[in-house]
């Protein structure tokens, strides 16, 4: 790990002004991703901005019946908050399957958002990774790619997003809010919060240098039946091979967003209206675009299948 | 003491102590953190430094130059060591590759340099601003690739690298049911949850260790040889250990690279092995390719039984021997077991959790469940109907003690077996298909010499110490019961100090061998501690009776404190044996019973209760010993299901090489779990008639979970880990 | 010329007694216990999160110490298995692990335990799990969710029947 400056924001806008001064700067919450990263130099901010002082760790009803969910909100408290609870119950599900009971109690709902791939390639820092050193080549590519994406890729990058929370916040159309360094603020939806890999993919979402979420903010309740359906080689404590993420009205019709496949959550609207149709049909519209490797292409018939038990789920 | 006769009946047959579940003694520090294992020794010698271990980043080649410049000018750094200003080193006697790497580089993250500093954030720092640039030659990652290039390897732990009785090619082909299977099991890491670590520290030419090993004198031994300096200037201390599984039985390069910082640094050093290094950098269970064959006849009696097994190493090394248990398990008039070795430039292959058997088991026993299919006969009948009594290659020795067919009898009954449907996929709970699968367990009990030093004091307290290690295994414990039980005291009375090299030297912790071989050892001792008390007294030791902290002979009874008296009593003394092990074969047996559920959408399989009936001698401390086997059993799901180093075959290392990538099993993939043990004596194993157990539990498990999701699924996976990708394409359609 | 460190002051209520510490701004939590305040209990296995050996309890909270910056404490109470009991005079979580045998080696076990401490009071909070059948019902004490909250703490020994068992009988006895 790299040495660095160590400051506490008192305010947000200090915050912002501190992360512009000084090139080099990341933000601090939950700390569980960035200094798992700093410790093996992946990260080696020159600054340290420790935000959790910051009044960001409310979650807040919104004039328009949805709810504003402050960014250091732990994710625990987010997953068990009687709102959340009752009326998105498929953020609560996400949140409830990842990580772990330590790790939750620590990580915050922006920190979530911004978490990094678990491409091994990428965690170790003898291998060339485009992500991680630019320009140096994709070791994953024609590697061991089990978990990778199969939507999205580009040649230099086939890493996926990790998060299942933001799978729900994906499904559930959530908005992050944001205060720029020069004191404007931004909403930006969920659905262009990430960026496709491209030829840059160490550029990850739409946030510009000093950006700070400060909440996300999700719309009134769509109700429904909500299922979030993470699929995992053990049973706990492991990131999702795939994840189905599910809002199904009692008409058939509904949502869907998928996990585990990309380097975002994976939404498409035709497979949204496709629902109506059954899995099968949805499916196809979630994977038109699928380009798996010879080892990730079980995660095509594993989704259908998913999706397929989800939905009968949601009827049953 | 030699052992070389059966035993007869002996104080440890009162089993006032042993035999009983009693609570480690050890449990209160363990529990309130207060047990010291290796890193932590902040009491022992001032001025600590912090060593950072940096390992290669290639898999193959030389190191062309090392640049230390930025590295040595970074705040707080002390020194730097490399092969290059190292000294001259040796290498270990039980290491394959060096412990210290370049310029030849002999495989991924081998360690290349350490980097000692005042702090462990300024090591850490330093460490990576070193730099390595290294010429790569090719190498050979790929076993299935290497297979045909594969050599006959030297005779082993479990014998010649071939057997033969019969005419196994005649008897195969002429067998009016055939079985011709291939199965692979895959790379697999300890993955114990404390790593490698070494407090080292120099007095003048003297070296003090506190490490984390399982076999001080082993380790003692090679550190000497490593540095070249005489064993008698070499101490180790490891009291206290965070498991091992085989991966701590050797020298490893936290001990040398500390004892190297500390030497260079002037003052102690600490290392520890960072968790990413720790499956590329230490030893491993190496991958097998296995072909089994079975030729039957139709009432299902085995008339050819053939197991050929490849695996790879670096040169130097040695096989995965997973033939061995094929050599005893199931009669058979004509068999053949064979391994080849393939030079491999991966991490070294070594010892894991019953090497050899376990990764044998994991074929043998699906090939036998494919077989028993192919019969129409039940897997449990079809096991019992080939039982041997006699060693199968050398039938003039018989088994000490074989009881497979009443454990998996006694398994079957407990289980409900009999609820089982022979047809798979029949088995359905909710959205779940359940299947039930059975396996054998087979794991040898070996005999090494052991030896222990006895104090009785003025107090009546008896201290024992013995090199032996407790690495989760309950040492500690049962040392205490046999002393307990031989001077007739309390076990409160015993104090047990393990794991220092200025010890009676053990015969360590491996194998399955350290609780039977361990308590014999001290069994020996106290003997000779008896005989010392009874002649102090006059007694005729043969005739005094040791209980309640008494020594009795008719009707003198003297307290073993004021036998001690102020200068007290000292004994030593060790077990040796005799021939027993030739002239019998002794082996220790189980059944294992799993059922899973397989998730009939995704294929995700989970364990949802399992059952090992054991027969394995006595059983020192029902409480440890079944600790023992249900650990095991984890362990064996995992290789089932999850537990995979996957090798880059391109650049030639293991790519998972963490513990969220490398997934053992967590809390909820365990559900409830039985063991029953067979009441059972092997007097002719040790004066404790007790045997192996740590290892019999993983042998079979993973196999035994193979045959329950074939049973769920119908399907047949012959690659481990058999994980959902491997099935979702064959699962039945259940919309 | 690499930078020289940063150096910060941190004061923490460290099992009931305040500690004052200059420290490396790099400190983690789990390192500040363990290499400067010598309370060598808080065990490390992996240093990245992904084992649960380093728990202890912050506010009241089950952490990870290991991915955590001591100097992000100031002020903060911290609990350390050294702070639950000792071994003339143990918690009933560490006497029920010794009863039920609810470890082997012996070094993920204080972070079981301090997990299992801070668990059970997640569960009397009503927080719920990924198994808990009803997000809007109290959790129930079942072995399926002691199992699901307790794989944050990974036993390569595998005890784990036995802790869920030493649990189930504190758990029992507190409700």
């Amino acid at each position: 790990m790299k040495s660095f400056a160590y400051e506490r924001a008192a305010s947000p806008a200090e915050a912002v002004a501190a992360a512009t001064r000084a090139e080099g700067a990341k933000f601090i919450a939950g700390g569980t991703n960035l200094l798992d990263l700093m410790k093996l130099e992946i990260e080696a901010p020159t600054h340290l901005i420790d935000v959790n002082g910051l009044a960001f760790d409310k979650i807040e009803a919104t004039p328009d019946g949805g709810l504003r969910i402050g960014a250091l909100v732990r994710n625990t408290d987010l997953a068990a908050d009687e709102r959340v609870r009752r009326d998105y119950p498929l953020l609560s599900r996400a949140l409830l399957a990842g990580a772990s009971g330590q790790l939750r109690n620590k990580a915050t709902t922006a920190g979530n958002l911004l978490q990094r791939t678990r491409c091994p390639y990428f965690y170790d820092t003898n291998q060339p990774c485009n992500k991680r050193q630019p320009g140096s080549g994709c070791s994953a590519i024609g590697g061991f790619t089990r978990n990778h994406a199969i939507l999205g890729t580009s040649d230099a990058c086939i890493a996926t997003h990790p998060s299942d929370m933001a799978v729900a916040m994906r499904a559930l159309d959530a908005t992050v809010e944001t205060l720029r360094a020069d004191g404007g603020t931004r909403s930006i939806p969920i659905a262009e919060f990430y960026r496709p890999p491209g030829d840059t993919p160490q550029i990850e979402t739409m946030l510009m240098p000093g950006e700070l979420i400060t909440a996300v903010t999700l719309p009134e309740p769509v109700g429904g039946r909500q299922i979030y359906r993470k699929v995992r080689d053990r049973a706990s404590y492991a990131f999702a091979l795939v994840s189905v993420g599910a809002i199904v009205q009692s008409d058939g019709s509904g949502r869907v967003a998928l996990g585990g496949v990309a380097h975002k959550p994976w939404r498409v609207e035709a497979a949204d209206t496709a629902l109506l149709r059954g899995a099968k049909a949805a499916a196809a519209q979630l994977l038109a675009s699928a380009t798996p490797t010879h080892q990730n292409a079980f995660k095509l018939p594993l989704i259908e299948r998913t999706l397929s038990a989800v939905l009968s789920e949601a009827r049953g | 003491m030699r052992f070389d006769t059966p035993a007869t009946t002996n104080p440890i047959d009162q089993l006032r102590v042993i035999g009983q579940p009693i609570s480690r003694i050890d449990g209160p520090l363990k529990t309130t953190g207060t047990a010291p294992y290796a890193y932590e020794r902040h009491d022992v010698v001032p001025n600590q430094a912090y060593g950072y271990v940096v390992g290669a980043a290639i898999a193959k080649g030389r190191i062309a130059s090392i640049d230390l410049a930025q590295a040595q000018a970074a705040p707080g750094v002390l020194a730097i060591v490399t092969a290059e200003n190292a000294g001259k080193l040796g290498k270990g006697g039980r290491n394959t590759a060096t412990l210290l790497g370049g310029p030849a580089i002999e495989h991924y993250h081998q360690a290349v340099a350490l980097v000692v500093a005042e702090t462990f954030e300024q090591a850490r720092a330093a460490a990576s601003l070193v730099r390595v640039d290294y010429t790569r030659t090719e190498g050979a990652f790929d076993l299935a690739a290497a297979r045909n290039s594969a050599g006959t390897p030297k005779s082993g732990f479990g014998g010649p690298p071939d057997t033969s009785v019969g005419d196994f090619a005649k008897a195969f082909a002429a067998a009016p049911v055939q079985l011709d299977e291939t199965y692979t099991t895959p790379d697999q890491s300890h993955a114990m949850m404390e790593p490698h670590a070494t407090i080292a520290a120099w007095d003048g030419e003297r070296l003090t260790v506190w490490t984390s090993n399982q076999m001080i004198a082993w380790a003692a031994g090679d550190l000497a040889k490593t540095l070249g300096i005489s064993r008698d200037k070499v101490r180790v201390m490891s009291p206290f250990i965070g498991g091992g599984f085989g991966g701590k039985l050797f020298l490893r390069a936290d001990v040398v690279l500390a004892a190297l910082g500390a030497r260079a640094a002037g003052r102690p050093v600490k290392v520890a092995l960072t968790r990413p290094l720790m499956a590329n950098n230490t030893t491993h269970r190496p991958a097998t390719i296995q072909r089994i064959r079975i030729g039957a006849t139709g009432d299902g009696k085995i008339t050819a039984l053939g197991h050929e097994s490849w695996s790879g190493d670096l040169p130097g090394g040695g096989p995965e021997e997973a033939v061995n248990q094929t050599r005893l398990l199931y009669a058979a008039a004509n068999r053949m077991t064979a391994m080849r070795l393939a030079v491999l430039d991966l991490a070294e292959g070594n010892a894991m959790r019953a090497p050899g058997e376990a990764s044998g088991m994991m074929a043998l026993e699906i090939a036998i469940d494919e077989m028993a299919e192919k019969l129409g006969l039940d897997p449990v009948e079809f096991r019992i109907r080939n039982d041997t009594q006699v060693d199968p290659e050398q039938p003039e020795r018989p088994f000490s003690q074989r009881r497979l067919i009443e454990c998996l009898r006694t398994g079957a009954e407990r289980f409900g077996w009999n609820k089982r449907q022979a047809q798979p996929g029949r088995m359905l709970d909710g959205n779940i298909l359940v299947g039930m699968g059975v396996a054998a367990a087979f794991r040898n009990n070996l005999l090494t010499k052991s030896a222990a030093r006895i104090r009785l004091d003025g107090s009546g307290m008896v201290t024992v110490e013995t090199d032996m290690t407790d690495i989760g295994t309950g040492s500690y414990t049962i040392i205490a019961q046999t002393a307990a039980e031989m001077m007739g005291l309390p076990i409160e009375k015993v104090a047990v100090r393990l794991g220092d090299s200025t010890f009676p030297v053990s015969c360590g912790s491996g194998g399955q061998w350290g609780g039977n071989n361990s308590t014999a050892g001290v069994y020996a001792a106290c003997v000779k501690l008896r005989e010392a008390v009874a002649q102090k007294l006059g007694f005729n030791s043969a005739e005094a009776v040791f209980a309640d902290g008494q020594v009795r002979l008719g009707n003198r009874s003297v307290s073993l404190a004021e036998a001690a008296g102020a200068e007290g009593l000292l004994a030593e003394d060790g077990i040796e044996y005799g021939d027993l092990d030739k002239k019998y074969q002794q082996s220790t047996f189980g059944a294992h019973f799993v059922e899973v559920g397989v998730d009939a959408a995704t294929g995700e399989t989970r364990v949802r209760r399992m059952l090992a009936a054991c027969a394995c001698g006595r059983i020192l401390n029902p409480k440890t010993a079944r600790s023992q086997l249900i650990g095991a059993m984890t362990m064996g799901v995992g290789a089932a299901l999850t537990e995979e180093l996957v090798v880059d075959k391109r650049t030639g290392f293991f790519v998972n090489h963490d513990l969220a990538s490398y997934e053992v099993p967590v809390h909820a993939d365990i559900p409830h779990q039985d063991v029953v043990f067979l009441d059972e004596v092997d007097p002719i194993s040790s004066p404790m008639k007790a045997k192996g157990v740590a290892e019999l539990g993983i042998c079979g498990v993973a196999a035994a979970v193979a045959n329950a999701i074939y049973n769920a699924t119908g399907v047949r996976v012959r690659d481990y880990p058999i994980t959902l990708d491997k099935l979702i394409e064959r699962l039945p359609n259940m919309q | 010329m690499p930078d020289q460190p940063t150096m910060s002051d941190v004061s923490m209520l460290v099992n009931g007694e305040t500690r004052k510490l200059r420290l490396d701004v790099r400190t983690t939590l789990l390192d500040a216990l363990r290499e400067h305040l010598h309370l060598t209990g808080t065990k490390k296995g992996c240093d990245h999160g992904q084992c649960g050996a380093c728990t202890v309890i912050v506010a009241g909270r089950r952490i990870n110490s290991c991915l955590t910056l001591a100097v992000m404490h100031e002020g903060d109470s911290v609990t350390t298995i050294e702070g639950l009991g000792t071994p003339e005079n143990l918690h009933p979580m560490q006497a029920a692990f010794v009863k039920h045998d609810g470890y082997q080696c012996g070094y993920c076990t204080p972070g079981q335990i301090c997990s299992a401490v801070a668990m059970l009071d997640e569960i009397k909070a009503g927080t719920p799990s990924h198994v808990s059948a009803d997000l809007m019902a109290q959790p129930q004490l079942t072995a399926m969710e002691l199992r699901e909250r307790m794989s944050g703490n990974i036993c390569r020994c595998a005890a784990y029947p036995n802790i869920i068992d030493a649990i189930s009988e504190v758990a029992g006895r507190k409700t």
